[in-house]
């Protein structure tokens, strides 16, 4: 079978493929792989345009250097979009559009629900991530690859919180 | 403003690939990682694991040959194990992080929609709040730190102890999910038709 036309691909596969991606990122474009620094420079360069002397006082810009060019990041984001669209509609895969099974089974049909609860996860992980200087993508691949202390820390830290919240969020009789 | 035409068209290259491989690999699903943290399913370690031991041989070597600059976020530790902490929270609770949500949108997925928004508003959120938490998240910074430079070894004995950890762990969780999966097969009644299937037989011979 035509492997792109595949619903999934082995983990390893696709590991091993982000890795040489990494080799990509850092030898050609000089760039570290990385997404969640979109929001801050989303949210500076609006403040920065709307309130400008109000921007220069939020500490956190300077403090972890949020870019102000748009760029790398951003066309990371549009490409992240492309290229699951191109795999998922190669693999005529179209699951995602619906409420997964587990949330129905765990948190009912509602739709309204589980946009509200997404959101709530959206403004959680975000406030984390920012905190921390990076999610899964720039601390979890980019920073635990060059075997940062900070990425592996944060790697550490989170997998210790999400075990800890699905106990709680999905123990019998929750 | 903007950086070069080179980078944004690398970027988009970069993003491509990445969200192609997100999507294959089947983590834009939230069973997939919300089951990691409930242990029934290791796609998330797994396919992370792989990732980091097979790019950082190769950004190492990259770097050795002077071919790559690593760029090591500061050991903010206060803030890295704080914000891990909160991450996880929320990793669980949409069951996305910020580049599947990205990834999931291509699926058309509603759900990683209102994520996304909800991380606008946790982004802006987070940069208002974070002079209230008063120099905490820097109060130990200690600069751009490697588990190499920190032990005093050679990055090379690391990605050994690193890759053999992994490969370990690999055998083991296939040998496991193997076994799991013989052991449900004994375990778990026969499907509905089957049943009917079974029951028709009897019905048709008395």
């Amino acid at each position: 079978m035509n492997p792109f036309r595949m619903k999934r691909w082995s983990s390893y596969v696709v590991g091993t493929l982000l890795g040489v991606l990494t080799w990509f990122t850092f030898g050609v474009a000089h760039k570290a792989l990385g997404v969640s620094t979109n929001f801050s420079q989303a949210v500076r360069l609006v403040e920065e345009a709307v309130a400008p002397d109000h921007a220069k006082e939020v500490a956190y810009f300077a403090d972890y250097k949020i870019p102000t060019a748009i760029g790398w990041e951003v066309a990371i984001f549009v490409g992240l979009i492309l290229g699951a669209a191109i795999s998922a509609w190669l693999a005529r895969d179209q699951s995602g559009a619906q409420l997964p099974e587990l949330w129905v089974q765990r948190f009912g049909p509602s739709r309204w629900k589980a946009y509200a609860l997404a959101f709530l996860g959206g403004v959680i992980l975000i406030y984390g991530a920012r905190l921390a200087g990076g999610c899964t993508s720039g601390h979890g691949i980019s920073g635990s690859l060059q075997l940062a202390v900070s990425s592996w820390a944060f790697f550490l830290s989170l997998f210790a919180s999400g075990l800890a919240t699905a106990f709680v969020l999905f123990r019998k009789g929750a | 403003m903007f950086e070069s035409w080179t980078v944004i068209g690398l970027g988009l290259f970069t993003g491509l690939v990445f969200g192609f491989l997100l999507q294959k690999g089947g983590v834009t699903k939230y069973e997939v990682i919300v089951n990691q943290f409930r242990l029934k399913d290791f796609t998330v370690l797994k396919t992370m694991l792989t990732a980091i031991v097979v790019g950082g041989v190769g950004v190492y070597f990259l770097a050795e040959q002077e071919l790559a600059k690593l760029s090591v976020k500061p050991a903010l530790l206060v803030a890295n194990v704080l914000g891990g902490l909160i991450f996880g929270v929320g990793m669980v609770l949409l069951g996305l992080c910020p580049g599947t949500a990205v990834a999931a949108l291509g699926e058309r997925n509603w759900r990683a929609m209102a994520g996304l928004l909800g991380m606008l508003v946790g982004a802006f959120l987070q940069a208002e709040t974070y002079g209230l938490l008063a120099g905490l998240p820097r109060s130990v910074d200690l600069g751009p730190l490697t588990w190499p430079t920190l032990l005093g070894v050679s990055p090379w004995i690391i990605l050994a102890g690193l890759t053999l950890v992994s490969l370990v762990l690999f055998i083991g969780l296939e040998v496991w999910e193997r076994h799991r999966g013989t052991a449900s097969v004994h375990t778990t009644p026969p499907p509905p038709a089957q049943r009917l299937a079974l029951t028709e037989k009897v019905s048709v011979g008395s």
